[in-house]
């Protein structure tokens, strides 16, 4: 598997399929979740949450619940200090203070079925249901707002009657449901459609999509009498966790330590806090560890998920192709706060391509549905879903091929993005050259069976990010990281350690630290943690190859430029070659209480220069003239991974994405009553994917080096769920012949539309 | 009520507990015998993390009540390996990749057992049906069906 180099020493381990140093805990049942943490003597916490989408909370009255035998502690709004109202940069999104410590706990108001109103920690889950019924809330129940665009007019029901929208001039004089108003442009819209010899014009909607994690949120807190308090929780950043517990609940940050528990999945959803604090806030009123657990219901009603969105685009081109002018209005769903990733959506649409007269407008709106949160390149799916489907149309109208279309189009190296900057190396032609060569692109299909093809593009993250490496007397490293191991981190990190240090990769074990144990450090997000993570290694490593180098030249009495370190090893250079026998790591690691003391590295960056990743997918699919039901046949990814560390959990990305995207694309949606009650909150109705849904996901891995990084590292996690959504649809539209503008394409929705048309599914034979 | 006081066989050790009527099979294997391999996604059947064989028979153990297997014999996740020695689908799932998070990996190596005492061949088809009732988030199942068909060929060699 690893290579051993001509120096006998080195070996290189990025660029194989290691086995992940933790797979063993993960298979055999030992690794623990969320929910697999207890603690002596804990009680068992539970949250009372709103049955009403909209209404105002006249009074809380705990009384019959603290009386009852068995409960510790009751917590409602009055537990919690308000926060003043100030925006402050989560990662990707952005979050107030005063709308997070509401999201928590209702104050004022309950803004959606399923909000938290207070919650009880009892000695049995038994006597926890029972306080919950005993809570005596008195509602003034108010009218409701689901949908975007109803939310959007004047005589909506408002959420917020301090809510005025931002970014317009002058500023409007009465609230409404718009927090925001976002615009991005690049030379004159209006001038590209002039010279355009063909527009198409569409509007599309979306619904709210949860990401779906397997693993519902979990937390357990342990408050001393001294105010010390310790949570263990599945997270995506506890370092994040930390700073808004100590926030919300007015503690020093160094009073509260978090551990990271393994993580079931989380895909944006969990770098929020949700049970966290209630948890903190309850183990300090009873002075005894509390452990709270989201039921599936709770996770669907009171947790992600992402926006559902209303996208109208415009595009125009010339009669050969060239794109000359992209539109697009975004209105994305907050939730029952602002905040929805319409930003980056409305940067996102057109940056696959390269067109000089862009014009995206966004809107960020509320409703009366859980508060959004990230998911996977968030935002960035609804946007270019409606770009791509027009592209489609585009492609068609010209008679055109899709692919040359796109390539003829494509942003490269030098590319003035819509949203700014000007791209680095980039890889989407690279990934469409791969897609075109595919056996898959070149295959026949049959009646009622469809191709599409979509791009998709992301961004991704640095930021600040610590890491540790230690030298043990044996020689062995321990490595420590301070982001969460979401799908193979821990791996990823500990085969750039070996590499850097020349180890071989099972001397290195890596742990996740807690939030005492390394500085402060982003999440696990914006695709960031192996990107940046294995740059704080790569840093951990030289500090350890400097003070190496500085030992052996004390040691052998050298100058400092005499010595050199590679190879794993310590050697001298030029004629005291061959006077010093190299020494190794493990060779320092002997002597080291005399040559100065402990041997370690400690990364502590803020990472900067995190590469797009750009990505092309192909689809096959067949419709059931039937029953509307849409079967997946064939799919094939190409994303350009920059460089892969470990190639097995990048197209574990790819495919992971790509098969999310389907779900989105084709079945999951939030449906709500009329009133205002989530009808589908759990996984029977609720479809994700499952095995027997797709096929095997091909994947190619395309890498254009990211200049900034050390190893050429791209971060690779998002982008896979951007194409899914465009391809299917365009897929679709090859099959039946209709352009469907609405997701999900779900089976009822198919055959409307397929018995409205008079499908023949003829257009299929055409490729 | 008193609690039940059942007897059973887990992992082939003989269990004695007490639980309440409306615990499951899961609570108690969790809560009561801190086995906590096995996952609770749902609590409605429809994830499969909570996967365990009853008398050699795949359930999901949030579907059985805690009071319902007395004298029977479950296996768990924790039971799967022997000594040091992974079970050629564990071994599988590690160097295919078969897993991101982990969280749905007890659930589908108990499934994945459960197929390959009964069917020592199956064909994509077969493994994607039977593990339609298992879900996992992260990979999009293609690792997943490569690792089970691999240790299908493994196992069948002996």
């Amino acid at each position: 598997m690893a290579e051993t180099l001509t120096n006998g020493h080195a070996q290189s381990y990025v660029g194989t399929r290691t086995i992940r140093p933790d797979g063993v805990d993960k298979v055999t049942g030992r690794a623990r979740f969320g929910a697999d943490f207890s603690l002596p003597g804990q009680l068992i916490g539970r949250v009372l949450r709103s049955p009403h989408p909209h209404a105002r909370i006249i009074s809380i009255d705990t009384s019959k619940a603290e009386a009852l035998p068995g409960v510790k502690a009751v917590i409602t709004r009055a537990d919690f200090a308000d926060q003043p109202s100030e925006f402050i940069p989560a990662g990707e999104m952005m979050m107030n203070y005063k709308d997070v410590v509401r999201n928590v706990m209702a104050r004022e108001k309950a803004l959606y079925e399923g909000h938290a109103v207070a919650a009880v920690a009892a000695t049995s889950t038994a006597i926890a249901r029972r306080a919950l019924k005993l809570i005596d809330v008195k509602y003034e129940v108010l009218p409701h707002v689901i949908d975007v665009v109803e939310a959007m007019e004047p005589g909506a029901p408002l959420l917020h009657d301090d809510l005025f929208t931002a970014g317009v001039e002058p500023k409007p004089e009465k609230p409404s449901n718009v927090a925001k108003r976002v615009e991005i442009s690049l030379g004159d819209i209006e001038a590209g459609f002039k010279k355009a010899d063909v527009v198409v014009e569409r509007e599309f909607k979306t619904a709210p999509v949860h990401q779906g994690y397997i693993e519902p949120h979990a937390a357990l807190a342990s408050v001393s009498e001294d105010g010390s308090t310790e949570l263990w929780c599945c997270t995506q950043g506890h370092f994040i966790v930390r700073a808004h517990c100590a926030r919300l609940l007015g503690l020093d940050i160094s009073k509260i330590r978090v551990t990271a528990s393994e993580i079931g999945g989380g895909f944006g959803g969990k770098t929020v806090v949700y049970l966290e604090p209630l948890a903190i806030a309850l183990s300090r009123k009873a002075k005894r560890p509390v452990k709270m657990v989201m039921s599936r219901e709770e996770v669907f009603k009171a947790s992600g998920p992402t926006s559902g969105a209303t996208v109208k685009v415009k595009m125009g081109a010339t009669k050969d192709g060239k794109f000359v002018a992209g539109f697009a209005e975004l209105k994305y769903q907050a939730g029952a706060f602002q905040g929805s990733p319409v930003q980056p959506g409305v940067m996102c649409a057109y940056a696959p391509y390269d067109i000089e007269n862009v014009k995206v407008i966004g809107y960020d709106v509320v409703s009366n549905r859980p508060k959004v949160a990230a998911y996977r390149a968030p935002g960035a799916p609804i946007s270019e879903f409606a770009v791509e489907s027009v592209v489609d149309e585009i492609a068609k109208k010209l008679r055109l091929d899709p692919i040359e279309l796109r390539m003829m189009n494509a942003a490269r190296e030098g590319t003035k993005a819509a949203y700014g900057p000007k791209f680095g190396p980039i890889g989407l032609e690279e990934t469409l050259n791969s897609i075109k060569k595919t056996e898959h692109w070149n295959t026949p299909l049959r009646k009622w069976q469809g191709r599409g093809v979509a791009s998709g593009f992301w961004f991704n993250i640095g930021g600040e990010t610590c890491a540790s490496l230690t030298i043990n007397e044996d020689g062995t490293v321990s490595l420590m990281a301070g982001t969460p191991d979401i799908g193979g981190l821990r791996a990823s990190l500990s085969m750039v350690a070996a590499d850097e240090l020349g180890i071989p990769y099972d001397k290195v074990r890596p742990i996740i630290g807690d939030t005492g144990s390394l500085g402060f450090t982003f999440l696990t997000g914006g695709s960031r943690s192996a990107f940046s993570g294995s740059m704080a290694i790569v840093e951990a490593a030289k500090q350890i190859k400097t003070e190496l180098c500085a030992r052996a030249a004390k040691l052998w009495e050298l100058k400092p430029d005499q010595v050199e370190f590679s190879g794993g090893s310590v050697r001298a250079l030029g004629s005291a070659a061959e006077k010093f026998k190299p020494m190794s790591i493990a060779d320092f690691a002997k002597i080291a209480g005399k040559t100065g003391g402990p041997i370690g590295g400690y990364g502590r960056i803020n990472a900067q220069g995190a590469g797009p990743s750009l990505g092309t997918h192909l689809v096959d699919l067949e419709v059931d003239p039937e029953t509307g039901r849409v079967t997946i046949l064939r799919y094939t990814v190409a994303q350009d991974a920059g460089r892969a560390i470990h190639p097995s959990y990048v197209e574990g990305q790819f495919q992971g994405g790509a098969v999310q995207g389907i779900g989105w694309a084709l079945n999951e949606e939030y449906i709500y009553g009329e009133d205002g009650k989530l009808q589908n909150a759990g996984f029977l109705d609720y479809r994700m994917p499952v095995a027997s849904d797709v096929p095997m996901i091909d994947a190619i891995l395309v890498e254009v080096a990211n200049p900034k990084h050390p190893y050429g590292v791209r971060g690779v996690g998002e982008t896979p769920i951007v194409p899914p959504l465009g391809a299917i649809a365009n897929a679709m539209e090859a099959a039946t012949g209709i352009r469907f503008t609405e997701l999900p394409m779900s089976p009822p929705k198919v055959l409307k539309a397929l018995k409205e048309k008079g499908a023949n599914g003829a257009s299929g034979s055409d490729r | 009520m008193a609690k039940h006081h059942i007897e059973a066989i887990v992992n082939g050790d003989a269990v004695e507990f007490l639980c309440e009527t409306e615990e499951t099979l899961l609570d108690v294997l969790r809560d009561t015998l801190n086995l906590t391999g096995s996952k609770e996604g749902c609590a409605s059947g429809d994830c499969g993390a909570c996967s365990v064989t009853l008398d050699g028979r795949l359930v999901c153990s949030c579907l059985v009540l805690g009071c319902e297997v007395g004298g029977r014999r479950i296996e768990t996740i924790e039971g799967m390996a022997k000594g040091e020695t992974l079970h050629p689908l564990q071994q599988r799932f590690l160097e295919h990749a078969a897993l991101q998070c982990g969280i749905c990996t007890p659930g589908f190596l108990v499934a994945s057992k459960a197929l390959l005492e009964r069917t020592p061949e199956p064909s994509e088809h077969e493994i994607r049906f039977w593990l339609a009732g298992n879900l996992c988030r992260c990979t999009g199942y293609d690792k997943i069906v490569s690792a089970v068909k691999d240790a299908a060929a493994t196992m069948r060699k002996g």
